[in-house]
């Protein structure tokens, strides 16, 4: 039955279409918008005022990359310690208990994050730092949660994946766990956990509906941790519902920025991975 | 966290060489104990951070939602979850299976090949609002069809390809090669090898594949909400626009008029989510089993 090989093939050729499709439409509408305003000033433009055709993307830049860096930095620092308490100091059946419990927090669906972090996060920020709680800070931990599960998972392959003979040989020269863990395990696992990592920052900048719940949204640079903040993502959601002309051509191309910065990191990762798996 | 920390280190399963050097100064000495005595209690502190904030999101939302299950008052979201997860997978499932199919049993690598891989692993990077934005211009505008269950569900459908595609392929490589040599020796076609041979023991893997899938419909927000629209209705037609429950969650969250209803709303997506997942392992200890 060769015509089953031409279904099969039809498949895999409408999965490149779709894909295609959906690059040629960002980019292209995307693109057309510079026109109206070029990339330097759309992308270091202060003010965001699409009643007045003003369009700067500079402070959501801003925002987004200090939610991203502040979620992924706790989240490297609890999720690969997690990571090495599952495989290295719980007893086998604790830590597999604990594993499935994590594989939860990732199938939990961001709105529940999102409002777990309004009713939860927000009104604990308000109370004890100030503000309206609706902030930078409710962001970054609000995704540092999001993030872990994914950081913990790759880490939590990779350490395993690290020969018994290490462990043996570590010990054999009178190292101590800790020594092994932190010298050896972590050292050689270090490709896989990288792309974790960046895997992570993928899924923290492009992270849309739990951001929106608490950052508060106001156009601003952020002065400090506790300032409202509106994200790259967040811009879109928000405004794409009612917009039209330029200002649609806005949107599109702040998610050409998106595109362009998570195929960069892809990019990033695939190089990284593939330097240290051949050091 | 330092009791964490001790009790992890009585339970060392391997006996530790001493590192204790005789030339050692006794200061040195205790200062190494210092730092790995607080680093055992930065790891464990670390897991209870993870596990802890775990229990307490699930806590929340069931001790605060218990009172307020409304079923009649979400049947408008729920229906429409189920249409729009049937249309997702309706159109995935097939497409990404028979994708898989293609790349695992019948190509040999050319750039196609290269090219689908590539594509699909781009596919699966792009975060769900650039699909929203993607879906809002063609299936909305472009296409005409308006806020509707059709536009949100084509729009993630592609958005889950790269899923299914991924885990259809897994499943076909535990596959042993010699079962397919098995049935092509006994004069069996190559489809028929795959329809009654490399399908069936590819089953469960395929289908922890498409609950997983499911799970990711039902919560996502963002490319749903520009694409479907979030009229509170009972949906008629897959014209009609409708709000699946995670957009009910996130517009009454929003809107702050009745935590109540939100409350309501979070208990019973989270309760159809960890219900997937339990789905999911009973599926993987099934292919545990048949092995």
């Amino acid at each position: 039955m060769d015509i089953m090989k031409w279904v099969f093939r039809g498949c895999a050729a409408l999965t490149i279409v779709a894909i295609s499709v959906i690059g040629f439409f960002i980019i292209f509408n995307g693109l057309s918008f510079f026109t109206h305003t070029s990339l330097w000033s759309f992308l270091t433009g202060q003010y965001w005022l699409p009643s007045g055709e003003i369009f700067g993307i500079f402070p959501m830049l801003v925002s987004s990359f200090f939610a991203t860096l502040g979620s992924v930095t706790i989240g490297i620092l609890i999720g690969v310690s997690t990571a090495i308490v599952l495989v290295e100091l719980l007893p086998a059946k604790l830590a597999s208990i604990l594993s499935k419990m994590i594989d939860l927090l990732a199938g939990i669906p961001s709105v529940i994050y999102g409002f777990f972090g309004l009713m939860v996060i927000v009104p604990l920020i308000k109370n004890n730092l100030g503000g309206s709680g609706l902030s930078l800070l409710a962001v970054i931990i609000i995704l540092t949660f999001m993030i872990l599960p994914t950081i913990i998972r790759m880490t939590e392959v990779s350490l395993k994946a690290v020969p018994r003979e290490y462990k043996e040989g570590a010990y054999a020269l009178g190292a101590t766990r800790l020594q092994y863990i932190f010298k050896v395990q972590l050292r050689s696992a270090k490709s896989g956990i990288i792309a974790g990592i960046m895997l992570a920052i993928g899924r923290a900048l492009g992270e849309t509906m739990a951001v929106m719940l608490v950052a508060g949204n106001a156009v601003i640079i952020p002065e400090n941790i506790l300032s409202a903040v509106r994200t790259v993502t967040a811009n879109i959601a928000m405004e794409m519902s009612y917009a039209s002309g330029v200002h649609e051509q806005a949107l599109f191309a702040t998610g050409l920025v998106l595109f362009a910065i998570i195929i960069g990191i892809n990019i990033l990762m695939q190089w990284i991975v593939r330097r240290l798996d051949r050091g | 966290m330092e009791n964490a920390g001790t009790v992890n280190l009585e339970k060392n399963d391997v006996k530790m060489p001493s590192v204790s050097n005789p030339s050692n100064k006794p200061a040195v000495k205790s200062s190494t104990k210092m730092k790995e005595a607080f680093l055992y209690g930065f790891l464990g502190l670390s897991a209870v951070i993870t596990v802890g904030f775990l229990l307490w999101l699930i806590a929340y939302v069931i001790i605060k939602g218990m009172g307020h299950i409304d079923i009649s008052g979400l049947i408008a979201p729920i229906v429409t979850t189920i249409y729009m997860v049937g249309i997702g997978l309706g159109i995935s499932v097939p497409i990404g299976i028979g994708t898989a199919i293609y790349l695992n049993e019948y190509s040999n690598g050319g750039k196609f090949v290269q090219g689908i891989r590539f594509a699909t692993e781009c596919l699966a990077a792009v975060p769900s609002i650039l699909f929203g934005l993607f879906g809002m211009m063609f299936f909305v505008r472009m296409l005409g069809f308006s806020w509707s269950i059709l536009s949100g569900g084509l729009t993630i459908s592609i958005m889950i390809l790269p899923t299914v595609v991924k885990t259809t392929e897994e499943a076909l490589k535990t596959v042993p090669q010699s079962y397919r040599e098995g049935s092509l020796a006994l004069g069996a076609s190559k489809f028929a090898t795959i329809r009654k041979v490399v399908l069936p023991s590819a089953t469960p893997g395929i289908l922890t594949g498409v609950v997983f899938s499911t799970g990711r419909i039902i919560g996502e927000t963002a490319a749903i909400y520009l694409t479907a629209g979030t009229v509170f209705q009972i949906p008629q037609s897959v014209m009609s626009s409708g709000r699946t429950l995670s957009v009910h969650l996130y517009m009454l969250a929003k809107e702050g008029i009745s935590f109540e209803q939100a409350y309501g709303a979070a208990i019973v997506l989270l309760a159809v989510v960890l219900a997937l997942n339990f789905l999911s392992y009973f599926i993987a200890s099934r292919i545990g089993k048949t092995k």
